[in-house]
C-alpha cells in the first residue's frame, strides 16, 4: 500500500503533467447528469478563452435550463439571464463595449422557443457575438419535455407516444436557419461525443470567439448533445441514439463560413 | 441659468437622457410615446456622446437589452407605453431581482388590453404594486410638466444606481404630448471608465468574477436576498418620499392628484376658490415611496379629501391607508383614456363633499 502510494506521488508530480484544468472554470461539481454534454462544451469554451488570453474581456451570458448554473462554474464575469432572452442582454452588454468579448450559451428550449424572436433578431442585426447552442432535443432541466427540437417520435414526457408531427409540429432547425440570415458570419454544428469531435468542436468554439474581433457578425456553434436522463438511457447507449438519430436530422459540420454558406455536397 | 426649449414631454425625456450621461437607450416604438426614440435618432446620440440607440424587435428585447447595459455598469433606459410595459413586466422583475439600476418611462395610455391611445393613468397599480412577479418595487417618479420629464429622467438615474434599483418615470399620454418650455440641464459626460465592483465587465487579473443573477435555488438564500431587498425598500421609503403642496394653507378640503390629474386639479381648486370654497392639492411626486405621513397629517385637519386620477381608483387606495379612516376619502376619475376637465373635478367634489352634507 505505501509502496503504491509512493508510485502515484512520483506519477502525480508538475514535470509529468499532460493535462490541466484550465483556470477559466472554477473547482465547483458539476450539477449536470453523468455522461451529459455540457461539462464538456463549459470546459472547451473557457480552455478557449484562457488560450486567446481574453479572460479581462470575456462576459457570459446564461440562459434558462440544465446550464443555468453556468456561472457557478465558469470563472468568468457573468450575468444570468430571463429564459430565452440571452442574445438580447448580451446585445444590451456588447453595445456599449462593442471590444468586449460576448457569448451566449443556451439550450434548445431556451434559444429555438422561448427565445426564438431575440436569436433570430441579434442574428440578423449581426451582433459581434458568440452564440453557444446546446441542442439536445429536450428540455432536461425541467424534466424531460418536447422541445422544439425533439425530433418526430422521439418520447418526451409531455409526447409520452412519441411526438406527432400532425399534432404538435416539426422540429426546428434554427441553425439551418439562422445561416440563411445576412447578419452571421460563421454558422456550424458540432458535437462533443467522441474525442475527435471534441476537436473539432474546440476549434470552432475559437473560430467563433476569434471572429469578435472581425466585427463582421454573428458566430453560432450549435453542439448536438445528448440527454441521458431526459432520453432515459445510460449515456453509451444515448451517445449510440444520438449518432443514429439526432445526426441524420441535425447534421454536423459547418454551414456558413466567413459570411458564406457552405454549398451541400 | 441652462438653456430654454420648447419641447413635447417625449422629447424632453430623450434630450435629458442625453445631457443626463445616459449610455444607452432600447426601444420599440408604440403611441403616444414614438417621439422619445424618434428624437434620439434624429439627434445621433453616438454622434453627440457617444450614447448607443438601437431598435428593438420587441418590448421584450429592449428590456433586457437594458439588463445587459445594466449588468455591464452601463447608464440604460426604456420607453414605452402601457401594452409595451405589460411585455416588459418580466425584464423588470428580473432587474429588481438582480439589483440592477435603469430607467424606465411608461407613458401611459388607456387599457385594458390594447386599449386606446389617449392618456391614462389606469398603470398606477402595475408601477408601485409590483407588476411583474416577485416581492419588488420600483420607484416610481410621476412627472407633471414637461420640465419634470426632462428633470425626472437625471433624477431618475441618480436614484437608480444610488439603490441599485429600477426607477419608472410614470407619465401619460397628456404629458407625454403636450409641449411646454423646457429649462433643460447642463449636460453630465458619460461615465466611460466604469468599472463598478458589481458590474460585469470581464475578469481581471487579482478579482474575483462577478455574477449577475436573480436566482438563488436555496430558499434560505433567497429569503435573505428578499429581506435585504426590503431593507433597501424601507430605506427608500424613509428618504426618498417627495410631494408639493399648491394652496394648502388654510383648507377645507384635500385633493390628491399627481401627472395630469394634479394639473387639471389645479384649475379645479382656483374654480373652487372663486366660489368659497378652499381646497388644497397634495400633489405625490414620487409614487412608491407613498407620501402616506403628510397625507395622514393632512387627514386629521381638513374635512374630506378626493383623490382624482385618470383610473377608477388605484392611488386612492393608497390614500386611504395613509388616512386610517381619520377623515372621508373619495376618488373621481374618467376612465379608459377620456380626460376629466376641472369644471368636473369640481362638480364631482360638490356632489361628494358639499350637496350630500
Amino acid at each position: 500500500m505505501r509502496d503504491e502510494l509512493r508510485v502515484s506521488e512520483e506519477i502525480i508530480s508538475e514535470k509529468n503533467i499532460v493535462y490541466k484544468k484550465t483556470e477559466c472554470m472554477t473547482d465547483a461539481i458539476l450539477s449536470y447528469c453523468p455522461g451529459c454534454g455540457h461539462g464538456v462544451i463549459h470546459r472547451l469554451c473557457m480552455e478557449v478563452v484562457e488560450e486567446l488570453g481574453i479572460l479581462a474581456e470575456t462576459i457570459g451570458v446564461g440562459a434558462v435550463g440544465c446550464s443555468v448554473l453556468a456561472y457557478d462554474f465558469m470563472n468568468i464575469d457573468m450575468v444570468g439571464s430571463a429564459h430565452g432572452r440571452a442574445p438580447a442582454v448580451a446585445t444590451g452588454i456588447k453595445r456599449c463595449w462593442p471590444d468586449k468579448y460576448v457569448f451566449t450559451y443556451q439550450g434548445d428550449g431556451d434559444l429555438a422557443a422561448i427565445g426564438t424572436g431575440e436569436t433570430i433578431h441579434a442574428c440578423n442585426r449581426g451582433e459581434n457575438i458568440t452564440i453557444i447552442f446546446v441542442n439536445n432535443g429536450i428540455y432536461g432541466m425541467t424534466g424531460g419535455q418536447m422541445a422544439p427540437t425533439t425530433l418526430p417520435s422521439m418520447k418526451s414526457s409531455t409526447t409520452p407516444f412519441g411526438r406527432d408531427v400532425e399534432l404538435m409540429g416539426h422540429p426546428i432547425k434554427i441553425t439551418e436557419l439562422v445561416a440563411a440570415l445576412p447578419g452571421t458570419y460563421y454558422v456550424t454544428r458540432q458535437a462533443v461525443h467522441t474525442p475527435s469531435a471534441v476537436r473539432k468542436a474546440k476549434k470552432a468554439i475559437r473560430t467563433a470567439f476569434e471572429n469578435q474581433k472581425l466585427k463582421k457578425g454573428l458566430s453560432f456553434v450549435e453542439i448536438v448533445s445528448n440527454c441521458n436522463s431526459g432520453w432515459k438511457m445510460e449515456p453509451v447507449a444515448a451517445n449510440k441514439w444520438m449518432e443514429e438519430n439526432m445526426f441524420p436530422f441535425y447534421p454536423l459540420g459547418d454551414i456558413k463560413i466567413d459570411g458564406k454558406q457552405v454549398k451541400e455536397s | 441659468m441652462g438653456e430654454f426649449k420648447l419641447l413635447k414631454g417625449n422629447e424632453a425625456i430623450a434630450e435629458a437622457a442625453i445631457r443626463a450621461g445616459a449610455d444607452a437607450y432600447f426601444g420599440y416604438p408604440i403611441t403616444p410615446q414614438s417621439e422619445v426614440m424618434e428624437y434620439l435618432a434624429l439627434q445621433e446620440p453616438h454622434k453627440r456622446t457617444g450614447m448607443v440607440l438601437l431598435q428593438a424587435e420587441s418590448e421584450l428585447g429592449a428590456i433586457n437589452m437594458v439588463y445587459g447595459a445594466a449588468a455591464s455598469g452601463k447608464k440604460a433606459m426604456t420607453s414605452s407605453s402601457s401594452p409595451g410595459i405589460s411585455l416588459m413586466m418580466e425584464g423588470i422583475s428580473y432587474l429588481a431581482g438582480a439589483e440592477l439600476p435603469c430607467l424606465i418611462v411608461n407613458v401611459v395610455r388607456g387599457g385594458p388590453g390594447l386599449g386606446t391611445i389617449q392618456p391614462s393613468q389606469a398603470d398606477y397599480f402595475q408601477s408601485v404594486k409590483g407588476g411583474g412577479h416577485g416581492d419588488y418595487h420600483m420607484i416610481v417618479l410621476a412627472p407633471a410638466s414637461v420640465q419634470e420629464m426632462s428633470d425626472f429622467v437625471k433624477l431618475g438615474f441618480d436614484l437608480a444606481f444610488k439603490y441599485l434599483n429600477p426607477v419608472m418615470i410614470l407619465s401619460d399620454g397628456l404629458i407625454g404630448q403636450m409641449m411646454e418650455k423646457v429649462e433643460l440641464f447642463e449636460s453630465i459626460p458619460r461615465n466611460t471608465e466604469s468599472d463598478f465592483s458589481w458590474a460585469v465587465t470581464g475578469k481581471k487579473p487579482g478579482r474575483e468574477k462577478h455574477r449577475i443573477t436573480s436566482l438563488d435555488l436555496d430558499p434560505l438564500l433567497m429569503e435573505k436576498h428578499n429581506q435585504e431587498l426590503q431593507k433597501k425598500y424601507k430605506r427608500i421609503r424613509d428618504e426618498e418620499v417627495r410631494y408639493e403642496l399648491i394652496d394648502c394653507d388654510n383648507i377645507d378640503f384635500l385633493f390628491i392628484a399627481y401627472g395630469s390629474s394634479a394639473r387639471i386639479c389645479q384649475k379645479a381648486i382656483k374654480l373652487a376658490a372663486e366660489k368659497g370654497i378652499r381646497i388644497g392639492l397634495l400633489r405625490p411626486i414620487t409614487l412608491y415611496p407613498f407620501p402616506s405621513k403628510i397625507i395622514n397629517d393632512f387627514a386629521s385637519q381638513v374635512k374630506g379629501i378626493l383623490t382624482v386620477e385618470l383610473s377608477s381608483g388605484q392611488m386612492v387606495e393608497d390614500v386611504r391607508l395613509a388616512v386610517e379612516g381619520k377623515v372621508k376619502t373619495e376618488h373621481y376619475g374618467r376612465l379608459g383614456g377620456a380626460i376629466h376637465s376641472p369644471e368636473e373635478v369640481l362638480e364631482a367634489f360638490e356632489k361628494l363633499f358639499i350637496k350630500k352634507s
